[in-house]
This record gives C-alpha cells, sequence and structure tokens, in this order.
C-alpha cells in the first residue's frame, strides 16, 4: 500500500473514526453534567426566547465593534473562505458524494432532487489564497497583539497549523507545483485527517459548541431580562 | 489572623470618602495555615463544586480571541494584557482541562497542561480580586457567549475556600458575618441610628413592626455613610402609605460573602433577610441602592434558600418605577439635565435598565445618556469588593477617569445612580481628582421631589 492508497483508505476511517468518537467523547461527557434549577422567579418567562443569542452572538454590539473590527473581518474573511473553498470545490463535492452514497446508500442530488453548485477551479484558488492570507493576518496578529500572545496556548498555535495545512496542500496540489501528484494529494488527504483526529481536542470544537454555549448563557440572561 | 485580631489591628476607617478597613500596614492576604497543596486542592474542589453544565460547556468553548479585553475597563484604562477577563480565570481552566474535563486523561498524559500550583493562585490573587469587578461588560462581548463574569465568581469560590482572599475583603466579610455588618453597623448601631434620624428629621421610621407589607432593607454604607438615605426611604413609603418596616434582625442587604467568595457566608447572611421577610409576613422585599445585594437576594437569593422565595424582590429603582407606573407616586419636575450611571448588577446584569429611567422621566429630568450607556456602561471600578482593598486603589483610579470623562462628554447637571458602593466609588474618585461632579442618589432625588396628592 502506497501513501495515497493509506491515506484514501484506512487513514481516513482512523481519522473519521477519532474524529466521530471523540466529539461524542466531549460531548457527552459536559452535557452529561448535571445542572441545578434556578429557583428565581423569572422576570420573562419565556426563557427560551434567549435563545435569540445564538444568532446575534455572531456580531458584536455596536458599542464594541469599533474595538473589534479587524478581529472580526479577520476572522469572517477566514472562515467563510474555508467554507466556500470545501462545499463549493468540485473534487470536494465528488468526495463528499462519494461518503454520502456509502452512508446512505444515495448521493445528494438523489437525495435533494438538485445538483450542489460549484465553483470554477481559478475561483476557489483565489478564495484560499485569501483565505490562508486572512490566517496568516490572524497568526501575526496572535503573536504581536500583547493580549492574544498571553492567552495562546498549544492548542491556539497546532489548530492554527492543523487549519491551514489542508487549505496550503490543497493549492499545492491543484497548482501542480510539487510533482509526482499522487504524493501532494495524499499529503492533503493526511492533512485532512489530521485537522479530523485534532478537532475534538482542541479549541476547533468551538465549531460545535459556542451553539451551545450561546443558547445556555442567552436562556440564563433572557430569565434575568439582562442584556443579551 | 483570628477574628477578633480583625477589629482591634485593622480597625474600621469610616472618615474617608471610602468606607472600608484602615490601610493595613502589613497585609495578610492568605487566611488560615493550611499547607500550600491542600489549597490548591481546595480551591480546585470548591471551583467545580457548583459546576454545571453551562459551566463546564464555558470551559471547552473558548477560542483565545482576545475579545473580551476590549470591553474590560481594566485592560481599556491601562493596555495591560494580564487584566484579559479570561486570563484572570487560566489557573482554573487549567486545572478543569487537567482534572476534571472529558479529555483530562490526555491533557495529564500528553502534559499540555501543568498543575496549578499555590504561587500561582496567589499571583492570580489581584486578578481575580483587584482587576475585577464581575461588571459582567466582558460577557456581553464573547462571541462564544461565555458568562465571563460567573466564572469568575465561582473562582473566588476556590480562592475563598483556599484562604487566599485580600486582606480587607476578607476582613469586611469576616466582621460582616460575625457582626451582621461589614461596616459596624451592628443591629445596635442601626437601631441608634434609627432613633437619632426619627428625632432629627421629625419622621415616623418604621421598625420592627411585627407585621408588614413591605419590608426594606439596606446597605451598611447608606446606614454608616449616607443615613439620609434611611430617612428617604421612610419619607418615601410613609407618603405611599404602605403598611412598611425595616427590622432589625434583617436590614443588611449587602453580602461581603458573595463577594469574597465564601457560599457558606452568603447563605447566611441571605437567610436573615429571607427570615425577617418571612417573620413579618412581608409580600414585597425592597433592595436598597446597591447593585450585588440584587444579584444576591433577587437573583441567588431563591437558590440559596432552596425554594422560591415566598416574596417578590425589587431593588428600589424598580419599586420607585412600579409605583411612578402605577400612579401612586408623582414627583415635582426637576429641572436639571441629568445622567444615568448604571449599577451594573441592576441594569447589565439584572435587566432593571428600564427602572431608573422611567423615574428620572417622572422627574422631569432632561436624561443625557452615557456613551456607551445603559447595559454597556462603563462600571465605576468599585463593585465586586474593588473599593475596600487598598491596594488596588491606583488601578481603581485609573479605571475611574473612563468614567469621569464619560460624564464629562454629556455635559449634565446632575450625575445620578441607584447604588451606594458606587457612589462611594465616585466621593473617593471626586476627592482623588478633585473634580467638580458630585453623584446623587435617585432615591434621595425622589424623596426630596415627592408632590403632595
Amino acid at each position: 500500500m502506497d501513501l495515497l492508497d493509506f491515506a484514501r483508505g484506512p487513514g481516513m476511517q482512523y481519522a473519521l473514526f477519532v474524529f466521530v468518537f471523540g466529539i461524542l467523547w466531549r460531548l457527552v461527557g459536559v452535557l452529561l453534567l448535571a445542572t441545578k434549577p434556578d429557583l428565581s422567579e423569572p422576570r420573562r418567562p419565556a426563557c427560551w426566547k434567549g435563545m435569540r443569542m445564538v444568532l446575534s452572538r455572531f456580531w458584536p454590539r455596536r458599542e464594541f465593534l469599533q474595538r473589534t473590527l479587524a478581529t472580526e473581518a479577520l476572522g469572517y474573511t477566514f472562515h467563510i473562505g474555508f467554507l466556500v473553498v470545501l462545499v463549493f470545490f468540485l473534487p470536494h463535492l465528488l468526495f463528499l458524494e462519494d461518503v454520502f452514497k456509502r452512508l446512505i446508500g444515495t448521493n445528494l442530488h438523489g437525495l435533494i432532487g438538485v445538483s450542489w453548485p460549484y465553483l470554477s477551479g481559478g475561483v476557489i484558488m483565489v478564495v484560499g489564497a485569501v483565505t490562508v492570507a486572512a490566517l496568516i493576518a490572524l497568526l501575526v496578529h496572535r503573536v504581536t497583539s500583547p493580549v492574544k500572545r498571553l492567552i495562546s496556548n498549544f492548542d491556539d498555535y497546532f489548530s492554527w497549523l492543523v487549519t491551514v495545512a489542508p487549505l496550503i496542500t490543497g493549492m499545492m496540489a491543484y497548482a501542480h507545483v510539487w510533482r509526482p501528484y499522487p504524493t501532494v494529494l495524499a499529503l492533503h488527504l493526511l492533512s485532512v485527517e489530521l485537522l479530523l483526529v485534532w478537532f475534538p481536542f482542541g479549541k476547533l470544537m468551538h465549531a460545535l459548541t459556542i451553539f451551545a454555549v450561546r443558547a445556555a448563557t442567552g436562556m440564563a440572561f433572557e430569565r434575568k431580562g439582562a442584556a443579551l | 489572623m483570628s477574628a477578633t485580631d480583625v477589629d482591634t489591628v485593622h480597625p474600621l476607617e469610616l472618615e474617608q470618602p471610602r468606607f472600608s478597613v484602615k490601610k493595613p500596614e502589613v497585609r495578610h492576604d492568605r487566611q488560615g495555615d493550611t499547607p500550600d497543596a491542600q489549597r490548591v486542592e481546595r480551591a480546585m474542589r470548591n471551583f467545580v463544586r457548583d459546576f454545571g453544565r453551562t459551566a463546564a460547556l464555558y470551559m471547552e468553548a473558548c477560542v483565545h480571541c482576545g475579545m473580551c479585553a476590549e470591553a474590560c475597563h481594566f485592560y481599556v484604562a491601562t493596555g495591560k494584557p494580564e487584566y484579559t477577563p479570561i486570563w484572570k480565570i487560566e489557573p482554573f481552566k487549567q486545572a478543569y482541562k487537567r482534572e476534571y474535563g472529558p479529555f483530562a486523561f490526555f491533557f495529564r498524559l500528553l502534559n499540555l497542561k501543568s498543575k496549578v500550583t499555590v504561587g500561582q493562585l496567589q499571583e492570580w490573587q489581584e486578578l481575580l480580586y483587584d482587576s475585577c469587578t464581575m461588571c459582567g461588560r466582558c460577557s456581553l462581548i464573547c462571541p462564544a457567549g461565555i458568562d465571563i463574569s460567573s466564572l469568575v465568581a465561582l473562582a473566588r469560590h476556590g480562592m475563598c475556600e483556599a484562604g487566599l482572599v485580600p486582606h480587607e475583603l476578607w476582613a469586611v466579610a469576616e466582621r460582616a458575618q460575625r457582626q451582621g455588618s461589614p461596616l459596624g453597623a451592628t443591629p445596635k448601631v442601626f437601631k441608634e441610628r434609627i432613633e437619632w434620624l426619627a428625632d432629627e428629621h421629625e419622621i415616623d421610621i418604621a421598625l420592627d413592626k411585627p407585621e408588614a407589607d413591605v419590608l426594606c432593607t439596606l446597605s451598611s454604607i447608606e446606614i454608616m455613610k449616607y443615613p439620609q438615605s434611611i430617612v428617604a426611604t421612610a419619607k418615601i413609603m410613609n407618603h405611599l402609605g404602605l403598611a412598611w418596616t425595616f427590622r432589625s434582625d434583617g436590614y443588611e442587604a449587602t453580602n461581603f460573602g458573595m463577594l469574597a467568595g465564601n457560599a457558606e457566608w452568603q447563605k447566611d447572611m441571605s437567610m436573615k433577610l429571607i427570615e425577617a421577610a418571612v417573620a413579618c409576613g412581608a409580600r414585597t422585599l425592597v433592595l436598597p441602592e446597591c447593585g450585588h445585594a440584587y444579584g444576591a437576594l433577587r437573583w441567588q437569593g431563591a437558590n440559596v434558600y432552596g425554594r422560591p422565595l415566598p416574596f417578590q424582590v425589587m431593588h428600589i429603582s424598580e419599586f420607585l418605577a412600579q409605583q411612578v407606573e402605577q400612579g401612586r407616586l408623582k414627583l415635582k419636575p426637576l429641572a436639571k439635565s441629568a445622567t444615568y450611571h448604571d449599577p451594573c448588577q441592576v441594569s447589565r446584569r439584572g435587566g432593571a435598565t428600564a427602572a431608573a429611567r422611567t423615574v428620572l422621566q417622572a422627574l422631569g429630568v432632561e436624561l443625557r445618556e452615557m456613551t456607551p450607556g445603559a447595559d454597556a456602561n462603563w462600571c465605576c471600578g468599585g463593585g465586586g469588593g474593588v473599593v475596600t482593598i487598598h491596594r488596588a486603589d491606583a488601578l481603581r483610579y485609573k479605571v475611574f477617569q473612563l468614567k469621569m470623562e464619560q460624564i464629562e462628554r454629556t455635559q449634565a447637571e446632575v450625575p445620578v445612580t441607584a447604588c451606594s458602593n458606587c457612589r462611594q466609588t465616585f466621593d473617593d474618585g471626586q476627592q482623588h481628582f478633585h473634580w467638580d461632579k458630585t453623584m446623587h442618589s435617585l432615591l434621595e432625588l425622589v424623596a426630596g421631589n415627592l408632590e403632595p396628592t
């Protein structure tokens, strides 16, 4: 078995296993903890309305915007860029279709009845480059800003690395800047597998936890009528 | 330091604009003689003791974006990165990941998080007490939705159990537990004050009525420093013709047990108020102009009591607003411009932001809001027990400059607040900076402008 076979086969299977069970372990470990009921008389009985914080915290309050705009702008650029590259690049779509087909016996087209749109490789390369640039700017900010440098740890830098690696290896594979191609493709797949394996252990988990956190805080604050 | 030492070696200082214990010649920032290893263990055990699902989720969700620093007055005023709110709980985050989280074994195995030491906790005392008022501005900015302020409260539980509370805050909290008041307003002193004030102002001040619909409570800052607030409360309650009373078995609404992080003392202090209200059959307990008293009883009271409270709890500003809205309280217009300083625990954290504004509207003032204002208003810098700590004075004055600038920009004639702790922080800042603005009490403004019906 060569490197590409491993990356495509057992490598991907092991990575997905760690990814799925790691996420479950971490989520269940936290969500199964008991929560004491709040016995105070609620100011607003419909606490569930506080769940609007799940959406409202996507953007800071007006009062805070000026001081956080740079972080917001760079953060959004790389998150959106990453997502676009992930789901609007044809080879990725074919890969996901294949996964769907194996899991549920039909591809996405069969499931939702329409084809998923995709962007040309050239556009994806530009988006990828912008995404990498935003990630580099964020890393520079992390090491130069006294606040971020102080509060950062291994997780922050390693999570950055496993996020940027699939982007760079992917762009290398597409641009054929390094040969042989199968080795570059294998590296790309291995970098994705590294991301999947690290995901449950570090801060990448925020992709799932922030929604639960915002909902919990939002409901607790809504009960008091406190500012969301 | 033993209990009696607190009184003799560190007497109260009640002549300065800020009431606390006198500046200690030698600081005692460690209580008891517990061995170091046990201190760390106790700190962590008590940090996680009240740890529910939500707090654990908070530990998991931070991405170290650093935005919380931008909301913190201590960081904004100094630019020092250690004042970044989430950093203030770093040893507790570290211990959680290493000892309690779902991947604790993984963090220990790879030694990704080292063991917390007592030296680290001592270093963090300044961050958890001197430079955090638990004002909750950081909780408002966090994109992950982490309520950082509540984590600081949990960390203080740990610090208190480990015997690592700043000297003055421990001294006033201990005094409050032992004497019933952090500032010497014992039941005897309280009764004498009421008698003197009733005589001096020729007013009926209801005390220890066996039955009452409304139980009024006070902050010891009011009793000792602003006794006119007691007169104002009586004047308004009498004006409204209510069956009301103060009770000498439950008058002190401040809760330094909560601020120091002592859950047991917090409960004892809250229970006095709850039992006094139950004893006189009160339907409403009115909390004084005090921010943290509101958080302690309105939002945590039922939880320490173990069941829903059999009466309604209102902050005085809410009570006044309700009377205005129901048409029972008419006020003479105060033809001035005013700006309102929001006590964090009442407005941002407590949800009663609108109440004071309803009252100010009834007073006919031209309200000039600060920028940022209302829910996003800057804290005065004295909350959370910070104002008691001499070591924190220089830092607190830096933070107070943000507040002064805000108020100056409004060009309002009268600054008003509804928290006596904020008020004494303003008095202290005013003296320090030779500022020409004096903070006013909403309650006293109302009492001075009652419209006869």
